[in-house]
């Protein structure tokens, strides 16, 4: 399968520091890359990169053919690029339905999609954003990606301070997005252990550059692998 | 320096809102179905009661207009404005002009108002796309100022300090004549009201309507969504001007005369103030501000004609102060039924 995502020597910041530099890889249509690495090590700098907020220092960055660098985020969410930030970002004077509605594209998921996919949207559609708990609003802004249709989605730490109940939900609807939607995504997220299953790659970040480009399955079998690379012990 | 690059520049770190504080401060959410359709009826059994105030009805429902038209960049799309006499002013002088010339039609000339009010509200959108609450105050206060200024120049054409006289309609839809009491002025005006409130009513519920609420919320988080921030703002600065420019043109043809008045800072104040009274975000707003800034104008002109605006002032800054929620909470809790509901309550 084609290359749907190709970054090239990617180097980026936000104002003169430079918090990533000279990244590159590469996405197939329907993979699913986990990008792992300790705090500050520029996860969040990268998606931030490809969605267009941080000071953009060099390299390329190209979508099912089309170089998007210099498009504004704007633009590179209409060119496919859903994201889905860690501060969930709900729009809380908007009811859930709303919030889906608002942003809404054409494609192939609309609001009945995702409300089958979060069935507890459906039952929360009329409730404002700022109505919802922790993990309904994560739902949310995991539909709300969805609902413009994005050729690639990026993942913030969508577990991030979650109740078990609720990561293992999340994750129910990760995997199905993921591995039955063959949805292109990137997942950033500290739980490697929960995301790696059904990711196909992982990048492992180390102070701005690519310390690891692999198979997700190596890390996992490995014994030790992880948690060499990540610089923490295992639990 | 590259687009993701001045993105950055704005939203490094957290996102900031940028929807207008303002806004915030004034918007209220909407109102129950029940709710509109018996504003509508007081609005139309308000003639049967008092049909010796016509015309102060009819000041109301123009008023309305021109606030509900600001109500939609401010409570929807967060844009305020000390500039929107402008367009109302534009679509006054474009009305008037038409029918000193001969092109006394009523409604053409409402319409050809509204355009033209509108293709100024397109080209001078462009301007209050950057920039803070007080950039944009700033730019469209200037804007009015300069239509002021064009119009007191271009007096061959728009009578300039004098005014424009002879201002003489046909009758509404060749049957019903403007009279000197504002019957056929009040029904007319109520009628583009209402037509405008059911446009702004599909507007605000459509997936346009719901992207300026979610710009109002955070323009910079509503970007990163695919939301047209630019292209929406532009739209519905627009649709207001065309409304502003709709009840600017009603003003003109009501009262059959147009002054430098219609452009002047006092208008864009005054309208404001009626949201703050009204409130933003719910349509209604400026329409229940305009009938209690008139009818308060008119209690305390009545009372003391040369002080009137010492009293409404003073009701702004307690307004400000006290906040209208907590006012009206407390006038509510002196209401008789409210007191036995609270006296009865067990808790």
């Amino acid at each position: 399968m084609a290359d749907l995502l190709v970054v090239e020597n990617l180097s980026a910041g936000y104002g003169k520091a430079v918090a990533i530099e000279r990244i590159g890889f590469s996405l197939k249509a329907g993979g699913a890359l986990a990008l792992l690495g300790r705090n500050g090590v520029g996860k969040t700098t990268l998606l931030n990169t490809l969605i267009g907020v941080t000071t953009f220092k060099g390299g390329r960055i190209t979508l099912d053919g089309a170089d998007v660098t210099p498009l504004s985020p704007e633009r590179r969410a209409r060119a496919g690029i859903g994201w889905v930030p860690q501060e969930r970002n709900i729009f809380a004077s908007l009811t859930v339905e709303e919030n889906l509605t608002a942003i809404a594209r054409p494609g192939p998921w609309d609001v009945a999609r995702v409300y089958q996919m979060f069935p507890r949207l459906r039952e929360r559609r009329s409730n404002m954003g700022n109505q919802l708990s922790g993990g309904e609003q994560q739902m949310l802004a995991l539909g709300r990606a969805l609902m413009i249709n994005p050729k690639l989605l990026l993942l913030d730490e969508p577990l991030e301070g979650l109740a078990p109940v609720i990561v293992d939900e999340l994750l129910a609807a990760l995997r199905r997005i993921v591995v039955e939607e063959a949805m292109t995504a990137i997942i950033v997220e500290q739980k490697a252990r929960k995301i790696l299953p059904f990711t196909d790659h992982a990048l492992i970040l180390e102070r701005g550059t690519v310390s690891f480009a692999g198979p997700s399955a190596q890390l996992l079998e490995e014994p030790g692998a992880l948690e060499a690379r990540l610089g923490v012990e295992r639990a | 320096m590259s687009a993701p690059s001045r993105a950055a520049d704005q939203s490094s770190g957290a996102i900031p809102a940028d929807g207008g504080v303002l806004a915030h401060t004034l918007s209220r959410p909407p109102l129950p179905l029940a709710a509109e359709i018996a504003i509508w009826i007081v609005a139309v059994g308000a003639f049967f009661v008092v049909p010796d105030r016509a015309l102060l009805l009819n000041e109301i429902a123009i008023l309305g207009l021109f606030a509900m038209s600001l109500d939609l960049v401010l409570g929807y799309a967060g844009i305020v404005s000390l500039g929107h006499a402008a367009f109302f002013g534009a679509g006054a002088y474009v009305a008037g002009m038409l029918a000193v010339n001969g092109y006394a039609t009523p409604l053409p000339g409402l319409l050809a108002a509204g355009l033209a009010a509108a293709l100024i509200g397109f080209l001078s959108s462009f301007l209050i796309l950057r920039g803070s609450d007080l950039t944009r105050l700033m730019i469209t206060l200037g804007v009015a100022l300069i239509l002021l200024e064009i119009a007191n120049r271009f007096d061959d054409w728009t009578g300039g300090a004098d005014g424009l006289y002879g201002v003489a309609m046909d009758p509404v839809l060749g049957l019903f004549e403007f009279d000197l009491y504002g019957h056929t002025a009040y029904f007319y005006s109520l009628s583009v009201l209402f037509l405008c409130v059911l446009v702004a009513r599909l507007v605000i519920a459509s997936p346009f309507g719901l992207s300026l609420r979610a710009i109002r919320g955070n323009r910079l988080r509503a970007a990163h969504l695919g939301i047209g921030t630019s292209r929406h703002l532009v739209a519905v600065y627009t649709l207001s001007a065309f409304m502003a420019g709709l009840a600017g043109a009603l003003n003109a043809q009501t009262t059959q005369f147009v002054s430098l008045e219609v452009l002047d800072f006092h208008r864009s104040a005054d309208v404001l103030l009626m949201l703050v009274l009204g409130g933003t975000g719910y349509l209604y707003g400026g329409l229940i501000g305009a009938v209690v800034f008139k009818v308060l104008q008119t209690l305390i002109s009545d009372l003391t004609p040369q002080y009137w605006q010492f009293w409404i002032g003073l009701l702004l800054v307690v307004l400000v102060l006290v906040g209208r929620d907590r006012m009206s909470e407390r006038l509510g809790a002196l209401l008789p039924g409210r007191r036995r509901g609270v006296e009865g309550d067990p808790a």
